[in-house]
């Protein structure tokens, strides 16, 4: 891939980063985050990939270990956030309200 | 699969990507952000199986399937068995350390990426490459072994309290130096010794990086480290010629950056007083020598009473209500109080329990109607007009010394101003200080009433108290 298309892609994603984050009401913050950390998580993508590409028993081991740590981070950090968010919701539309 | 459809499969996980972002940001969408993410994921880790990456200086990657497949799906199992029930079995309230934890793994991740992408590399990486691998390698490291420091702390294996040794600062900035230096040597010597050195000193300085935090501020330190980690796996992408990778990380490292800010600014913490404590913090005694002062301290019949003839009543809780579990004994009282007439608000601390908003998913899972509880900016100036605040297992954010004691730790730090109220009652275990680490003057105010005891019992207590009244 050439550098400027590489650039383009890291700089306009800076950008959509920083704006979509930018009005968060701090009781979102934590799901926030979780979902942040699960979402980079997919370097799973790039564990697999090295892991394809081993040529010796230390890569494929080093490459094996990345995978499950980046498994853990992934479906872990998308479970708990889950969890965390789980617990807004029914009650919104369930809930008669306090009135 | 071609390489196009593959590359136009990555972009769909990017956009994905971004509607989880953007909806997380909002309470009623957050869910659905929350699965579109987890949507994006999955599809790009399936569509990794039916391409075959080139490697380095290759046209096209050899056949399918994948080599090492069944070591592949081994590792993968192996992960959903660790990471699936340690999300689904965590209490609530130790939530925080486990997105620490889960950050630093994926941190190691991104970082042994990295060194088995070095391994391969070869001769003709260019230096760009071998750059952005130094660079995943470097804060991959620091992602891990900081995140592993803020798991401790948080889960208190270890103190809560800024760790500051004579010289730290000295050492903590040699770390540094030792570790650009050594990077320079990596990317001129191309050497497997060198990288390896690498990863120890950036790995040690993750710790020292991490250990002159105070209890307070981890949660900030836990958000940018996760922005750390979104950095590396940007530069991962790079290196790997995946779109998706630069994409999803540098998403991650910038909404990260704006959210360690964000959460910065709630705590009325300087961002660059928190990551630069190591260089600038001396040692220092718990302020507020620990001579006995007279408390009043009341039983749960006072509190009832108390109570009784209020007409409104703010509830503070904090991480000690989360500790002894009592959010729903405590919404008991609140329903009972209101069956009396009794005004009730829960004022929430942007930062109470231990990261921005875990208190309100706390309260949320014992079913407190959503509208009872106020901000922070919502409840402070009402508290003249409150007869009574219980303080519930909260400490360092009602704490005026934040306000009227400059230099003490949380010196700044927005605080629920319950010292306006007209009796304050505070649940407490001991006398222990709180998170932070700093005696709290309210306690001896005379407007104050202590009720010592787990709070949950306390709590039940009152209850009948009050029933009975």
């Amino acid at each position: 891939m050439d550098a400027i298309a590489i650039i383009s892609i890291f700089v306009l994603a800076v950008f959509v980063g920083f704006e979509v984050v930018s009005k968060v009401s701090s009781t979102l913050h934590t799901p926030l985050m979780s979902g942040a950390n699960a979402i980079h998580g997919v370097i799973l993508v790039g564990a697999i990939i090295v892991a394809d590409h081993s040529q010796t028993n230390l890569e494929l081991g080093l490459s094996l270990a990345a995978i499950i740590l980046a498994t853990i981070n992934m479906v872990g950090g998308f479970v708990v956030t889950d969890r965390m968010l789980e617990m807004f919701k029914p009650k919104k539309s369930a809930d008669k309200g306090g009135e | 699969m071609n390489s196009t459809l593959y590359s136009l499969i990555g972009l769909g996980a990017g956009v994905a990507f971004i509607l989880a972002l953007k909806g997380l940001s909002h309470p009623k969408t957050a869910r659905r952000g929350n699965l579109i993410g987890a949507f994006g994921a999955t599809v790009a880790t399936l569509s990794v199986f039916l391409y075959v990456t080139p490697t380095h200086g290759q046209e096209v990657g050899h056949s399918l399937p994948l080599n090492n497949f069944w070591w592949i799906i081994g590792a993968i199992l192996i992960g959903l068995v660790i990471g699936v029930p340690a999300a689904r079995k965590v209490e609530m309230t130790q939530m925080p350390q486990l997105v620490a934890l889960f950050n630093g793994v994926g941190g190691g991740a991104a970082a042994l990426v990295a060194i088995v992408e070095y391994l391969n590399l070869g001769a003709e990486a260019t230096t760009a490459e071998v750059i952005f691998t130094v660079f995943t390698v470097v804060v991959g490291c620091v992602s891990f072994s900081g995140s592993i420091i803020t798991f401790m702390k948080l889960q208190e294996l270890m103190t809560t309290r800024p760790v500051v040794f004579p010289g730290g600062r000295f050492v903590i900035a040699g770390t540094l130096v030792a570790v650009l230096g050594v990077s320079v040597w990596v990317v001129t010597a191309l050497g497997t010794t060198p990288l390896l050195v690498l990863a120890v000193l950036s790995l040690l300085f993750g710790v020292l990086f991490v250990l002159p935090v105070g209890g307070a501020d981890v949660p900030i330190v836990i958000s940018l480290l996760n922005a750390f980690t979104g950095l590396t796996v940007a530069a991962s992408g790079y290196v790997l010629s995946s779109t998706l990778l630069i994409i999803a990380g540098t998403l991650v490292g910038a909404s990260g950056t704006i959210l360690t800010r964000l959460m910065a600014e709630a705590m009325g913490r300087s961002l660059f007083g928190t990551l630069f404590g190591a260089f600038t913090a001396k040692p220092q005694e718990a302020s507020g020598t620990a001579e006995e002062r007279p408390v009043r301290s009341g039983s749960a019949d006072d509190v009832a009473i108390l109570l009784n003839y209020a007409r409104r009543v703010v509830i503070v809780p904090g991480f000690g209500l989360a500790v002894a579990q009592a959010q729903h004994t405590v919404r008991e009282l609140a329903d009972l109080m209101i069956s009396k007439g009794i005004d009730v608000a829960y004022g929430i601390h942007p930062v109470a329990g231990r990261m921005p908003g875990h208190m309100n998913v706390l309260l949320a899972e014992a079913n407190v109607p959503y509208d009872q509880l106020a901000e922070m900016d919502e409840v402070n100036p009402t508290f003249g007009q409150t007869d009574v605040a219980i303080v519930i297992g909260a400490n360092d954010v009602v704490n005026p010394a934040a306000q009227t004691t400059p230099g003490c730790p949380i010196y700044g730090m927005p605080i629920l101003e319950v010292n306006h109220a007209a009796n304050i009652i505070f649940l407490k275990r001991s006398m222990r200080p709180g998170f932070a680490g700093i005696e709290n003057e309210l306690l001896y105010d005379p407007k104050t009433m202590l009720l010592f005891g787990d709070a949950k019992a306390s709590l039940t207590k009152v209850v009948s108290a009050l029933k009975a009244l």
